[in-house]
C-alpha cells in the first residue's frame, strides 16, 4: 500500500503509523455529557468500504494527515493534512 | 451414523460406499425459533448447545459462504486459558475443560494436542509479570507453572539460547494443557451433532436485513428469502460491525486483518507452542510438519481477507530473533482473516439494544479458543434471555462504565490490542 503525503508526495506504508477513525469529533471539553464522551472513545462505524482515518508520517515530515482508505481493496481515494479534517468534521457538526 | 472402529471395519468390507454426508444440505423454512447468523465455530457450537441443552424448539444456522470458511479455518489452532482478567479467567478455561472432552462429546476427532505452551519471558521484569499471571492462573484452579532458562532449554533445545542472542530467554509460563487443535474438524464436528439434533444448516444463505417490528426483530431478509425468527444471535465475528449496522446499533469494535504463516514441512523440531516475549510471536508444529506461526495484526482497519507484506516481515522479524535457523525455512504460504477487535481486547456475549437480537462477537486474538466455552455461554444467552454466569463481565455496556478487561493495558485503540 502506498499513501500520498500532501507535504511529502508518494511513499510506502512503512513509513506511515495509524492513528484511528476519523470520522467523529472530539465533543467540547465543556462538554460534560456521559453517553456522548463514551461514544466518542468507544463507538465506530466501522465501514466495509471507504474509511476516513488518521495516520501519521512518522519516518517523513511527521505530520498528521487524513486518509480516504477503502478496507477491502486499500486503496486511496483522497488524502488532506489532518487539520482540514477536522474543520470538515466541525462544519458538519455545526450544520 | 456413529463414527466407530466397527463402522470403519464395516465400511471398508463394502468398499467405503456406505458412508453418509456428515449434515443434511437443509433448505430454508419459513420460521425458527432460534437464528444463528454465521456458520463457523462459535454458529455451529452454540446451535449445538442450545438443541442439546435447551428446549427451544427449531433452530437454524445461516451461513454466507460454507462451514468454517472464515477465522474458524484461518488461525494458528491453538487453545489455551492463560487470561487473568475478570470473567476471562474462568471463561476460557471452562473452554479448556470442554476441549478436553470434545472429541468424545462430538463423535468426531478434533485432533485436540495438549502439548503445552511456552510464553517466554526475556527480562526479570517480565518474568515477574509471568509469575502474577500464574499465580492468577492457580488460584482460579489453572495449570501454570513457572519455569527458568534451563527447564526450557530442555524443553526447545532449538530456540536461540546463545549468549549473544539478541533477546535472552529468562524462563517461561508454562500450562501444559495448552497445545494445539484442527480447526476445520471443530467446525465440521460441531455442525454433524448440531445437524443430529435436527438443526438446519444452511449455507450459500447471506443475511442482507432484519424484519423488525418496532424495536423488536421477528426475523431476517436473505438472499434465500425471508426467514422468521423468535429470536436470533450473531455470531460473525469480523463482520460483527457491518451486521449490527444493519441494525442500526454502532458497537465498540472495529474489524483489523491478522495473518497467520505455515512453512515448508520439516522434521519434527518444536514439541510445544511457544510464545515469544520480546515480540509478538507465536508459533507451533502441525502434524504434517509445517511451523504454522503469526504475530500482529496489519494495524489498521480492514475488511480485507488478505495481509500485507509489511507485517510479513515484521513477523519473520520476531521469529528469526527467537529461532535465527527459521530463516532457512521455505514459507509455504499466508493468509489472513477479519477480528472483531474490541476497545478493550475482550469479547462481547449479551443482549443488544435490539429485543430479541443477541451478539456474540468481539473475539480479537481469543476467538478459536474459545469456541466451546463461547457456544455454551451464547445458548444459555439465546435460550434463557440472561448471560451465562461465566460471561456476566462481556457486556456491552462495560465500555461506558469504564469497566473494561483489558489484559494488554492499551486503551481503546482496537489495532495495538
Amino acid at each position: 500500500m502506498r499513501i500520498h503525503c500532501p507535504f511529502c508526495g508518494e511513499r510506502d506504508e512503512h513509513e506511515f503509523s495509524y492513528g484511528g477513525d476519523a470520522m467523529r469529533l472530539r465533543p467540547d471539553e465543556s462538554n460534560t455529557d456521559q453517553t456522548r464522551w463514551s461514544a466518542y472513545v468507544f463507538l465506530r462505524d466501522n465501514p466495509r468500504g471507504w474509511h476516513q482515518e488518521y495516520w501519521q508520517h512518522v519516518h517523513g515530515c511527521r505530520a498528521w494527515i487524513c486518509v480516504t482508505r477503502n478496507t477491502m481493496s486499500h486503496e486511496v481515494r483522497r488524502v488532506c493534512s489532518a487539520q482540514e479534517r477536522v474543520k470538515e468534521l466541525r462544519a458538519e457538526a455545526s450544520q | 451414523m456413529r463414527y466407530s472402529l466397527w463402522n470403519l471395519a464395516r465400511q471398508a468390507l463394502r468398499g467405503h460406499r456406505g458412508w453418509q454426508p456428515a449434515w443434511r444440505d437443509a433448505e430454508p423454512q419459513r420460521h425458527y425459533d432460534v437464528i444463528i447468523i454465521g456458520g463457523g465455530g462459535h454458529g455451529l457450537a452454540t446451535a449445538y448447545y442450545l438443541a442439546r441443552d435447551h428446549n427451544v424448539g427449531r433452530i437454524a444456522v445461516l451461513e454466507k459462504g460454507w462451514l468454517g470458511g472464515g477465522n474458524t479455518g484461518r488461525n494458528t489452532t491453538i487453545v489455551r486459558s492463560n487470561y487473568m482478567l475478570g470473567d476471562n479467567t474462568d471463561f476460557y478455561e471452562w473452554g479448556m475443560k470442554l476441549w478436553e472432552s470434545l472429541s468424545q462429546d462430538l463423535n468426531f476427532n478434533v485432533m485436540l494436542s495438549q502439548r503445552g505452551q511456552f510464553n517466554l519471558a526475556h527480562s526479570d521484569a517480565q518474568m515477574d509479570a509471568a509469575r502474577r499471571r500464574g499465580n492468577i492462573m492457580r488460584a482460579h484452579g489453572i495449570d501454570a507453572e513457572l519455569v527458568d532458562r534451563q527447564v526450557v532449554q530442555e524443553a526447545l533445545p532449538h530456540l536461540d539460547f546463545r549468549d549473544e542472542a539478541r533477546f535472552p530467554i529468562y524462563g517461561a509460563l508454562y500450562q501444559g494443557r495448552a497445545g494445539t487443535a484442527r480447526h476445520d474438524a471443530v467446525a465440521w464436528g460441531y455442525a454433524r451433532a448440531a445437524d443430529a439434533y435436527g438443526v438446519d444448516i444452511i449455507q450459500n444463505c447471506e443475511v442482507t436485513g432484519y424484519t423488525l417490528e418496532g424495536d423488536r426483530v421477528t426475523g431476517v431478509e436473505t438472499s434465500r428469502g425471508q426467514i422468521g425468527a423468535g429470536r436470533v444471535g450473531l455470531a460473525v465475528a469480523g463482520n460483527t460491525g457491518r451486521l449490527a449496522g444493519m441494525a442500526g446499533l454502532r458497537l465498540p469494535i472495529e474489524s483489523h486483518v491478522l495473518q497467520a504463516f505455515v512453512s515448508e514441512s520439516v522434521k519434527p523440531c518444536l514439541d510445544h507452542v511457544v510464545g515469544f516475549g520480546a515480540g509478538h510471536f507465536y508459533i507451533s508444529q502441525s502434524d504434517k510438519g509445517g511451523l504454522v506461526f503469526g504475530g500482529d495484526l496489519d494495524g489498521y482497519n480492514s475488511y480485507a481477507q488478505r495481509g500485507n507484506l509489511p507485517l510479513l516481515e515484521d513477523v519473520l522479524t520476531s521469529g528469526v530473533a527467537l529461532m535465527p535457523w527459521l530463516s532457512r525455512v521455505r514459507l509455504l504460504r499466508h493468509w489472513g482473516g477479519v477480528m472483531d477487535m474490541t476497545m478493550d481486547g475482550s469479547p462481547i456475549i449479551a443482549p443488544t439494544p435490539v429485543e430479541g437480537l443477541y451478539l456474540n462477537g468481539g473475539w480479537c486474538y481469543g476467538g478459536f479458543k474459545a469456541t466451546p466455552a463461547s457456544g455454551w455461554c451464547f445458548a444459555h444467552l439465546l435460550a434463557e434471555g440472561e448471560s451465562h454466569p461465566l460471561t456476566q463481565d462481556f457486556t456491552l455496556e462495560r465500555f461506558g462504565l469504564g469497566d473494561q478487561l483489558d489484559e494488554k493495558g492499551m486503551g481503546p485503540s482496537p489495532w495495538a490490542h
